[in-house]
């Protein structure tokens, strides 16, 4: 299990995707937002803590057809599916790479990205604490999608579209927690809530993943 | 192909043959009665005026919306244990369907909230939820699309339902706890379907009937539909090979 | 015959012609499907049947 760990990290790494792409399309999506609105800091400070959710959202669904369209291509899918091991176990190793190249960067971007929207000082921490709780839940997520659309041709567009309505409740519950901590309020219902569905998501999903995957594979 | 791929569909459309016709009358029937009534022969709210007649559509396709959605997740968990073909093709039938109900809803409510609450659309739990309803039935008819082969996309389609069931629950309790997070204290009533006076409730129930009947004939007709499709599929496939 | 709607009636005008106009749509659109479903299938069973 950590030898596919390290090989899917490595090949995160030398193909430049992850890493690189994700953090960059999260600055641009940051840098867009002003443009948009308007320089107001007062507006963007309030708004700052959803743009960084709704950031690192987009910039962990732009990453999520890359989870398994290489091995599907090269066939290694195949030979891990015949490997010992299970393939929840496949999927959640998928997952936690995917985790550790895209989420864990996004995490620690978001306070220096903070910056450019004006977050208050109380915010920085709530919403590193928020990202971090939440974007595994969205990796988990997102390797379901990924496992589901794995086999066709134009599938990032259809991916975006069934696990975009799947991200709701942990965007609302960690983007309420960053704004609850950034406006120094009672954060501690939210902050349960998306611990919550990060825990549950983490131990359910990778089955129903599995199973779509062992299906794909038929 | 075993028997049973045969026999079941078979026996489903020669009775849903037989009794469409009956079911797509008394779709039609109570429809025309349940809206006539209600858009004529009912008197205006003295608060909301004649804007309550847009209750005899928004509430049953409203209903009619989740209900559909359920159906589907039973006709998913049939497939998935059971594995009959026609279980799965009905839940492929009854997706578009139900995404219709849903946007109903949707454009009836924005009608409604117009005059109501000035705006056509507010962020209220109910509305968010069916919108994101909405979102999970594009999903799942998507993925039907895209998927070339009818067992797998049987198979995913059906676990896509199932986990989609799950979240749409989550993000419903989410947006509930989301909107009073966002607004306290300002509690836009949306349940005038309840606790309504008779000469409402009569004619409402016509409609619910109208719309259930609707919604029966329409996945009927529909499944039939895929089933023909299906076994012209393999049909001209097995001539191909041959 | 036709009730007063007063300032609502483009509300509940709008409402019964859009939801109406949604249902007869799809009605008739599975009837259409429904319909093409058919003779393809005798199409292709009435020539499987001439040749075997």
């Amino acid at each position: 299990m950590t030898a596919l760990l390290w090989r899917d990290l490595r090949l995160a790494l030398r193909a430049g995707g992850g890493f690189g792409l994700g953090l960059a399309f999260f600055l641009i999506v940051t840098v867009l937002v002003p443009f948009g609105v308007g320089p107001e800091t007062a507006l963007l400070t309030r708004i700052g803590p959803g743009v960084l959710w709704i950031g690192a959202l987009l910039a962990c669904l732009l990453s999520l057809d890359r989870i398994f369209a290489l091995d599907w291509e090269d066939g290694s899918l195949d030979l891990l599916a015949t490997a010992p091991l299970p393939m929840e176990g496949i999927v959640s190793i998928k997952a936690l790479a995917h985790w550790l190249t895209t989420g864990l960067p996004l995490v620690l971007a978001a306070p220096v990205l903070g910056v450019l929207l004006n977050l208050p000082p109380a915010g920085y921490l709530w919403v590193v604490v928020s990202l971090a709780l939440g974007t595994p839940a969205l990796s988990v997520i997102g390797t379901f999608g990924a496992a589901l659309t794995v086999g066709l041709k134009r599938g990032g567009l259809l991916l975006s579209l069934l696990v975009l309505p799947l991200y709701v409740p942990t965007l609302i519950f960690g983007a309420e927690v960053a704004r609850r901590g950034a406006e120094g309020l009672a954060l501690q219902s939210p902050l349960l809530m998306l611990a919550g569905i990060s825990f549950g998501v983490i131990a359910l999903l990778p089955f129903a993943s599995a199973a779509v995957l062992r299906i794909n594979l038929r | 192909m075993s028997i049973w791929e045969y026999a079941n569909p078979v026996k489903f459309i020669r009775v849903t043959d037989r009794i469409l016709p009956w079911i797509a009358g008394g779709a039609a029937l109570c429809l025309a009665v349940g809206l006539v009534w209600g858009f004529f022969f009912t008197p205006d709210d003295y608060r909301q005026g004649a804007t309550v007649k847009i209750f005899y559509l928004h509430v049953p396709a409203a209903m009619m919306a989740i209900n559909a959605w359920v159906m589907m997740l039973v006709a998913s968990l049939i497939w998935i244990v059971r594995r009959h073909h026609v279980s799965a093709l009905a839940a492929r039938a009854a997706a578009p369907v139900g995404a219709m109900f849903t946007l109903i809803a949707l454009i009836t409510g924005a009608f409604w909230g117009q005059p109501m609450w000035g705006t056509w659309w507010e962020w209220d739990p109910r509305l968010t939820s069916f919108l994101i309803l909405f979102l999970f039935y594009l999903g799942y008819m998507a993925l039907w699309q895209a998927i070339e082969n009818d067992d797998t996309a049987a198979d995913l389609t059906s676990i896509l339902c199932l986990v989609g069931s799950v979240f749409a629950l989550l993000s419903r309790y989410a947006v509930l706890f989301w909107n009073q997070g966002l607004h306290q204290g300002a509690s836009l009533s949306l349940d005038a379907e309840e606790n309504v006076a008779d000469v409402y409730w009569y004619p409402a129930l016509v409609c619910i009937a109208g719309f259930v009947l609707l919604f029966v004939a329409l996945v009927f007709l529909r499944t039939q539909t895929e089933i023909r499709a299906r076994r012209t599929r393999a049909l001209l496939a097995r001539e191909g090979r041959g | 015959m036709m009730p007063d709607l007063g300032k609502y009636a483009v509300a509940v005008l709008g409402s019964y012609g859009v939801s109406l106009a949604m249902i007869g749509a799809l009605v008739w659109h599975s009837i259409a499907r429904a319909r093409r479903a058919r003779a393809e299938l005798d199409k292709v069973e009435a020539r499987l049947n001439r040749h075997g």
